[in-house]
C-alpha cells in the first residue's frame, strides 16, 4: 500500500503543472462550500446569540417570527402595542421575575430609536449570558439622554454630548417629519456586541411619550413645537402603551404555564412567545434559501471532482507505456488500479486541504470588514468538524472517482501485456 | 540434470482471429544458460516472451517456467511468479519517468516481497552496486532525471533493474537494437557477467545474427517455430 502511494505521489510531482491547476479547482470548490456554510453558521451563531436570559417577549398577537423580528432584530414593525395597564397587569404577576418594556417606532438617520427603563442595562442579555456594557459614558438620567449602540457612534461618529434629534417613523432624518424641537444629550456609548443593540438609539419611555406630546391624532398638531421644555416635564410621562415587553420568570419551569396565561389573557389580546422557539420557526424560514445555497456550492464541488477525472484520464494515453512497465516489474492489475485510485485521492486530499487553509485564510482576513461593512458574521475559529467531515467527503469521493481512469487504465495494461504499443 | 528454466512443449498460439503466429514443439533453457534467440521482427518473438513471462496464455500445449506450468496458473499466480522470479529489459523506454535511477533500480522490489528479501537489508546499497557494477557509478549522473540519460545509460539502468533482487531469468527483448556497436557489445558483456555473477538464465532476443557468438547457445526461432516454416512454405 505505502509502496503504492509513494509511488502516486511521485508520478503527481512528476506532472506538477497540470496537477496543480487540478488541486486548485478542487481547493477553489471546497473554499466556496466552506465559505457558504461559514456564512450560514456565522448567521445563525450571530441569530442565536442576539437574545439570551429573556425567558419570554410579549406583545400584541401577530406571528411569533414578527414579534420576535421587531422587538429582538429591530426588523419590520408591530400593527399594535401592549397598553400600560395590561403592562402592569403582567408585572403583578407572581411568577415574574422581571420585566423589560421596550417601544419602537422611533428613528435616528436610519436608526432605530428604543424607548425603554434603566432595567434594560441589567436584564437584556446576549451571546450567551453577556450583560450590555458601557464603553463610556452611563445610562440615561435625564429625560431627553440617549444611549447609542457602537455602530451608531462610530457610523455618524458621534461622542459623548452630541446632540441629536429623532424622526418620527422609520425614515431618514432628512424627511424632517420630526422631532427636531427636542433635542436629545447622548450619555452613554455601549461597547460593541455584534447584535441589533449596536445599531439602536435607546432612550426613555418617557423621552417617547415626551416627544409625542402634540402627536395624540397619530399625526403632529401644528402647536406641538409650541409647547415649551418646561412645561413637558411637567407632564405625567408614563406610557400609554409599550411595543413589546422582554420578560424574565422566577423559575424556568412555569414558562409554558405563564405564556398560556399571558396568552389567554382576559380583556386585552396578547402574545407571549419564548425567543428559542421563535428562532427556531425563523430558521425554517430561511433554511430552504440555505439549503439551496449549500447546493450550488455543492454541485460546484462535484465539478471540482470532474476535473480529477479529466486530468487523469488524460494523461492516461501517455501513460501506457509507463503502465506496461510496471506490469513487466511485477505490478499486478490490481496495483495499477490501485495506482490511479491513489492519485485522484491524493489531489482530492490536497485539494480539500488547501481549500480548507484557503477559506480560513481568507475568513481571518475579511471577517472583520465584512462584518463591519456589510454586517456578515462568520463563524469564526479553528477548522473543526466541518471542516473535516469536507476532507474527509471529497477525498472519499475522489478516491471512488478514480476508480474510473483506474479500471481504464487495468484493463488496457492487461490487453498489452509486456508487448508495449506505442 | 537440474530442473530447466524454461520448458516449451507442444504449444500454439494465435491472436484473435488472426492466424497462427506460433507452434512450438519444443524449446528449453537450463539454468545458468545464456541463450541467444534469433529472428527477425514480426516473427512472434514478443509473444513467445509474453507467453514465457504469463502476460498471454498459449491455446494449448506447455510452458513451465521454473516448474511451474504457465497455463495451468491463475493469471494472479502468473504475476508473482514473473515479479518473483523474472527480469524484464525492454527495447527502449524502459524507464519510468518520474522515479530516480535508482528508484527505478528498486521498482520490482516494490512488487515482489521475495525479491526485498533476496536484495537483503540494504536494497538502495545493492541497486547502486549493480548500477556500479554496470559501469554507472557517477553519483551526478543517479541524480538526472531518467529521460536525460542517454540510450546507452538506460538501457543499463534497466539491466540493473532486471537484475536486482536476483531472480533466475532475465528476458530482454532487443535491449540493445537502439545502441550503436560500441554500446552493445559493452552492455551484452556487462549484461553476461552479472548474470553469470548471480547464477540467472538469460533469454536475449534480437533480430541481429551478428550477436550470436557472445551467448552460450543461439536458437533460430524461424527454425524452432512450425508457424513460421509453414507460413514461409505458402509464401
Amino acid at each position: 500500500m505505502s509502496a503504492l502511494l509513494s509511488l502516486a505521489w511521485a508520478s503527481l510531482l512528476n506532472r506538477k503543472g497540470s496537477v496543480i491547476l487540478t488541486i486548485v479547482a478542487v481547493a477553489l470548490s471546497v473554499a466556496l462550500f466552506l465559505g457558504v456554510e461559514k456564512a450560514r453558521s456565522g448567521a445563525r451563531e450571530g441569530f442565536g446569540n442576539t437574545i439570551s436570559g429573556t425567558d419570554l417577549i410579549v406583545g400584541a398577537p401577530t406571528g411569533s417570527v414578527n414579534l420576535l423580528l421587531y422587538s429582538v432584530f429591530r426588523m419590520g414593525g408591530a400593527t399594535a402595542e401592549v397598553s400600560w395597564p395590561t403592562y402592569q397587569k403582567i408585572a403583578a404577576r407572581e411568577d415574574v421575575a422581571w420585566m423589560v418594556p421596550i417601544a419602537l417606532g422611533d428613528s435616528h438617520r436610519g436608526y432605530r430609536v428604543m424607548g425603554t427603563n434603566l432595567d434594560y442595562f441589567d436584564h437584556y442579555k446576549f451571546g450567551g449570558g453577556q450583560q450590555l456594557s458601557f464603553a463610556q459614558g452611563e445610562p440615561f438620567s435625564d429625560l431627553f439622554d440617549a444611549v447609542i449602540g457602537s455602530e451608531v457612534a462610530r457610523e455618524l461618529g458621534y461622542t459623548l454630548d452630541t446632540p441629536v434629534t429623532l424622526s418620527h417613523g422609520l425614515g431618514a432624518a432628512d424627511l424632517g417629519s420630526g422631532h427636531e424641537n427636542r433635542p436629545f444629550r447622548i450619555t452613554g456609548i455601549l461597547k460593541p456586541t455584534g447584535t441589533p443593540v449596536d445599531r439602536t438609539v435607546h432612550v426613555s419611555l418617557e423621552a417617547i411619550t415626551a416627544i409625542h406630546v402634540g402627536w395624540e391624532t397619530g399625526a403632529k398638531n401644528p402647536l406641538a413645537d409650541t409647547i415649551p421644555e418646561e412645561m413637558i416635564r411637567s407632564f405625567d410621562l408614563t406610557p400609554k402603551t409599550v411595543t413589546a415587553i422582554f420578560v424574565g420568570l422566577e423559575r424556568k419551569g412555569t414558562i409554558l404555564t405563564t405564556r398560556r396565561a399571558i396568552n389567554t389573557n382576559r380583556g386585552e389580546p396578547l402574545m407571549a412567545i419564548i425567543p428559542g422557539e421563535a428562532l427556531a420557526e425563523l430558521w425554517n424560514v430561511t433554511s430552504v434559501a440555505e439549503r439551496a445555497l449549500l447546493a450550488v456550492s455543492a454541485f460546484v464541488i462535484a465539478v471540482g471532482l470532474v476535473s480529477i477525472l479529466t486530468s487523469i484520464l488524460t494523461s492516461l494515453n501517455e501513460r501506457r507505456r509507463e503502465m506496461s512497465i510496471l506490469r513487466a516489474t511485477g505490478a499486478r492489475p490490481h496495483h495499477i488500479f490501485l495506482l490511479l485510485v491513489f492519485e485522484a485521492g491524493l489531489i482530492g486530499f490536497l485539494g480539500a486541504v488547501l481549500g480548507i487553509v484557503l477559506i480560513h485564510g481568507l475568513i481571518a482576513v475579511l471577517a472583520p470588514l465584512l462584518q463591519a461593512q456589510y454586517g456578515v458574521a462568520f463563524s469564526m475559529g479553528a477548522p473543526g468538524l466541518v471542516d473535516l467531515a469536507v476532507l474527509g467527503a471529497v477525498t472519499g469521493a475522489s478516491l471512488v472517482i478514480g476508480a474510473i481512469p483506474a479500471l481504464t487504465a487495468m484493463r488496457r495494461s492487461l490487453a498489452d501485456g509486456l508487448s508495449v504499443r506505442l | 540434470m537440474s530442473q530447466p528454466v524454461i520448458d516449451i512443449r507442444d504449444i500454439a498460439f494465435a491472436w484473435k482471429q488472426g492466424p497462427q503466429v506460433l507452434d512450438i514443439p519444443a524449446f528449453r533453457v537450463d539454468p545458468g544458460e545464456r541463450v541467444f534467440l534469433r529472428g527477425p521482427s514480426g516473427s512472434g518473438k514478443s509473444t513467445l516472451l509474453g507467453l514465457i513471462a504469463g502476460v498471454l496464455a498459449p491455446q494449448s500445449g506447455s510452458i513451465r517456467v521454473l516448474g511451474a506450468d504457465m497455463s495451468a496458473l491463475s493469471p494472479s499466480k502468473r504475476d508473482r511468479l514473473r515479479a518473483d522470479h523474472v527480469g524484464v529489459i525492454f527495447q527502449m523506454f524502459n524507464l519510468v519517468p518520474y522515479l530516480s535511477v535508482t528508484g527505478n533500480v528498486l521498482l520490482p522490489l516494490r512488487f515482489s516481497p521475495a525479491r526485498r528479501k533476496a536484495a537483503g537489508n540494504d536494497a538502495e546499497g545493492e541497486a547502486r552496486r549493480l548500477l556500479a557494477r554496470l559501469g554507472l557509478e557517477d553519483e551526478q549522473l543517479l541524480k538526472r532525471r531518467v529521460s536525460d540519460l542517454s540510450v546507452g545509460q538506460q538501457q543499463r539502468v534497466a539491466a540493473a533493474r532486471a537484475l536486482i533482487g536476483a531472480p533466475k531469468l532475465i528476458i530482454a527483448d532487443e535491449p540493445t537494437s537502439a545502441l550503436d556497436a560500441d554500446a552493445r557489445d559493452r552492455f551484452i558483456a556487462l549484461l553476461s557477467e552479472e548474470v553469470t555473477r548471480t547464477g540467472a538464465s538469460l533469454l536475449f532476443v534480437s533480430h541481429d545474427a551478428s550477436l550470436a557468438p557472445l551467448f552460450t547457445r543461439a536458437v533460430d526461432l524461424a527454425a524452432i517455430n512450425r508457424a513460421m516454416t509453414r507460413a514461409g512454405a505458402a509464401a
